[in-house]
């Protein structure tokens, strides 16, 4: 049944959406860097695991253990070096906003610029692609494993930022950032923390989806709006809010594609958010401010 | 609904719920024309949230804002201004990049009166020079001192001729000297017969300029009448100073 | 932006007519380059007149150009419209495309805003490409026209000059002092009577109107319209680069970009190509950490500080 093939297949999508916005979410709602580059390293983790399972046979699922700390030193770094000295001479949060999408807007091409010197075009590769049976619809194994995984990592993180200390403090930060250093909680260095591991988030997400979908370097754009659009309609900040939100864009999106066109999925994103900006632009559970 | 006193500004049973937390729960009180009124209470206690509702900034969830009988409760901010509302900020807003005389023009063109050209650039002039800083109309805004700052805002509000003025702790931040100063800049509006509702806890200041005075704590009105009355109600000094106190 | 000046405009008026004897003086290499200077003059400095003072960022540039261009194209070629029936159609469509999006966005904080226009031309490409395969049935879009390059440098210097010449009207009247005013602080914009939404509204209309307008001009220049290359974000990031690059805080700040850039970006093009979308993001950096004003801005603080010296 159609209605089934969509259902099942746009809700192993969201899993990998709500993953990569939940990285999003601790970038922009912690560390306030709204990064437009988030897309590209999205890219980068799947650019990662197609390179080491084409030359070298690794399995992605391994990858995924080598990208997470590569990519957590690389956003850290990306945020000591270059998105710190943006929020201290920052006179406001309006400005940092404008400035950190004009700084991550420029780090978006370096990354597309060093991604297509190593693979100019496109790349995919056949990993766990055969077919199974899920409620009498077929899909390819890779999806539900990339799903399984997605929901392990989002637990994780779940557990870590609501059972823990560091993860409390990471809350605080996202609420207020003045009221979380007046209770002693070092900002700068959880804001760095918090967008390294965005990060690592994104590009765990990456190589989970190279897995099942055909990739180049200049995609990323289409990704970084749709994680932007999840953050938006769940709310900022909130993880709840972005998982609803990823499962209600995975299925649309699938429903688009497979009843319309598959190449309007990015329309059927801003359809989406037309209606969010219209009638609820603080997301479904976003709090609304003034 | 028609009121016996010559209210010019109506608070009636406004509530105000953010997701849950009530900052401000049936307060009402009128404030008559050419009164200064003082809204003190401890902090935290929804002072800044009722002025908030007042100029706009919030809506009521429950409860009306009326001026002169025409309810203004719904109102977006821009509109409240040139219903005749002008208000001060807690914290100091000023225009960056633009000049002191510009930034007290602002008041001036886009209120109910949209002065423009040389005719608001002269009534800006009369501003700053009415708030005493006459001479100062080139001066870029960061070398200012914090007074001053106050003084520009206050001539910009002045700018758009006002029916009723909204001062949030305008007082707040300033040192002796500069605090002597500006309880007499309030004093040439009492005198001028504004009508002025005020935000306050420097208390001397209080005592002196208003007529009367709407205690809130914890966001509901708790006592309501001459600063002397108000000041010496055992609820006041409970909700300011603990039970011990009383 | 500060209020623009009459000596502003006198000068502004002798570069116009200096730039209007190019095409009689230069060869056709140069007159092609100064083609595009001209066109991508008129898009930054329509795209200053609205992101300058409001600091939305705009990266809509291309869905504007990438509708002239196709509208043009599609009108020419499938409706046997005349060239400047479409263009006028173009510029209309833009306008209300850009005072739609407006409405949506504007009300909001400018995140919301550059979100949306971050994929903009990408999402409107997609649609064209789906129109044009089910609805419109032909494949190709030719824009036959007997303008040459020289009628097209005159026609993008008329709208750079109609574009510069609204927003130095604006800029000295009470439109343009509401909008240094919302870009100073946008509460106390509210507070002293100032309709923020509407405001934004009709000026990012502007930049729609003449964004799409300048796409239909160049359109004959490629014969040939292709989604792909109408609705590059290429584009978009082009203007912007060159706005800041000149300075967002002055209406001729792009005009002092446009030509340095065009100039790198073609040696860059030529001697690097597979390293130049690299070369543009570090661009894009040294812009925003050392070049926050553009250039504009750092000669107005030498200037300033030049001063304090005597």
């Amino acid at each position: 049944m159609q209605i089934i093939d969509i259902l099942i297949s746009g809700l192993l999508l969201s899993g990998t959406y709500a993953l990569v916005a939940m990285g999003l979410n601790l970038q922009y709602g912690v560390a306030r860097i709204m990064n437009l580059a988030n897309g590209e390293v999205l890219v980068f983790g799947s650019l990662a695991a197609f390179w080491l399972y084409t030359s070298s046979q690794i399995s992605p699922l391994l990858t995924i253990l080598i990208v997470i700390p590569i990519s957590f030193i690389g956003n850290l770094l990306i945020y000591n070096l270059l998105l710190a000295p943006l929020v201290r001479r920052s006179k406001s949060r309006g400005a940092l906003e404008v400035d950190s999408i004009l700084a991550t807007f420029g780090m978006s091409f370096i990354l597309i610029g060093i991604m297509t010197s190593i693979e100019g075009g496109f790349f995919a590769y056949k990993y766990l692609s055969e077919p199974i049976q899920i409620l009498g619809s077929t899909t390819s194994l890779s999806r539900l494993v990339a799903f399984l995984i997605a929901t392990l990592i989002a637990l994780v993180l779940y557990l870590w930022l609501n059972k823990t200390r560091s993860g409390v403090a990471v809350r605080a930060v996202s609420v207020s950032t003045e009221a979380a250093g007046l209770v002693g909680i070092n900002v700068p260095r959880l804001s760095a923390v918090a967008f390294a591991i965005g990060g690592a988030v994104t590009a765990v997400g990456g190589a989970l989806i190279s897995t099942f979908i055909t990739l180049d370097a200049s995609i990323g754009v289409v990704f970084t709006l749709k994680a932007l659009i999840i953050v938006i309609m769940g709310g900022v900040g909130e993880i709840r809010g972005a998982i609803i939100a990823a499962i209600i864009l995975g299925i649309v999106e699938t429903t688009v594609a497979t009843l319309v066109d598959p190449g309007l999925t990015l329309a059927a994103a801003y359809f989406i958010f037309v209606l969010i900006l219209l009638f609820r632009p603080q997301g479904l559970f976003g709090r609304r401010n003034t | 609904m028609r009121h016996k006193t010559q209210s010019v500004l109506s608070v009636q049973g406004v509530t105000k719920r953010f997701d849950g937390l009530v900052a401000v729960s049936k307060m009402s009180f009128h404030v008559a024309a050419q009164e200064m009124v003082g809204v003190i209470g401890p902090n935290g206690s929804g002072k800044t949230t009722m002025m908030n509702l007042i100029s706009g900034v919030y809506t009521p969830s429950e409860g009306g804002i009326s001026l002169h009988g025409r309810q203004i409760s719904n109102l977006p901010p821009q509109h409240i201004c040139r219903e005749g509302i002008g208000r001060t900020f807690q914290l100091v807003r000023l225009l960056p990049g633009l000049t002191v005389l510009e930034n007290v023009k602002a008041g001036a063109v886009f209120g109910h009166k949209r002065r423009w050209g040389r005719d608001a650039d002269q009534f800006a002039l009369e501003m700053l020079e009415r708030v005493g800083l006459e001479g100062q109309s080139h001066a870029p805004i960061s070398t200012l001192t914090y007074i001053d700052q106050k003084r520009v805002e206050l001539a910009r509000v002045l700018a758009g001729e006002p029916e009723v003025l909204l001062l949030d702790e305008w007082l707040a931040g300033l040192n002796p000297t500069e605090l002597e100063t500006g309880i007499q800049l309030i004093h040439d509006l009492r005198d001028e017969g504004r009508t002025v509702v005020m935000v306050e806890h420097v208390m001397d200041a209080i005592r002196s300029l208003c007529d009367r005075c709407v205690v809130m704590s914890s966001g509901t009105k708790i006592a309501e009448g001459t600063p002397e009355e108000v000041l010496s109600d055992k609820e006041v000094i409970k909700a300011y100073l603990g039970d011990d106190n009383a | 932006m500060k209020a623009s000046t009459v000596q502003e405009l006198i000068i502004a008026a002798i570069l116009a007519f200096l730039a209007a004897l190019w095409p009689l003086v230069v060869d056709i290499y140069w007159l092609g380059i100064g083609v595009d200077v001209m066109m991508y003059v008129a898009l930054a400095t329509s795209w200053v007149l609205f992101s300058g003072p409001t600091h939305y960022i705009s990266l809509a540039t291309a869905a504007f150009f990438g509708i002239g261009g196709f509208l043009v194209g599609s009108g020419m070629s499938d409706y046997e419209a005349s060239f400047w029936s479409m263009a006028a159609l173009s510029a209309c469509v833009g306008a209300v495309l850009a005072a739609l999006i407006g409405l949506a966005t504007l009300r909001l904080s400018g995140v919301y805003f550059v979100i949306f226009t971050l994929g903009l031309a990408e999402m409107i490409r997609n649609l064209v490409s789906w129109i044009q395969n089910n609805f419109l049935g032909s494949r190709g879009l030719y824009v036959f026209t007997d303008f040459t390059d020289k009628h097209l440098y005159w026609m993008l210097l008329g709208v750079a000059v109609a574009v510069y010449l609204l927003g130095w009207i604006i800029s000295r009247s009470r439109l343009g002092f509401a909008l240094r005013i919302i870009g100073g602080d946008e509460t106390v914009a509210r507070h002293v009577g100032i309709d923020t939404a509407t405001v934004k509204v009709i000026l990012f209309t502007t930049t729609g109107f003449f964004a799409a307008l300048v796409g239909a001009i160049i359109a004959p220049r490629w014969s040939y319209i292709e989604p792909n290359q109408v609705f590059s974000p290429q584009l978009s990031f082009f203007v912007v680069i060159m706005a800041l690059l000149g300075g967002a805080g002055r209406l001729w700040g792009p005009v002092v970009g446009v030509i340095p850039f065009l100039l790198i970006w073609n040696w860059v093009d030529t001697n690097f190509p597979n390293q130049s979308i690299l070369v543009l993001g570090i661009a894009f950096l040294v812009i925003v950490y050392f070049l926050p004003h553009g250039v504009v801005g750092r000669l107005e603080q030498l200037r300033i500080w030049s001063r304090t010296l005597k």
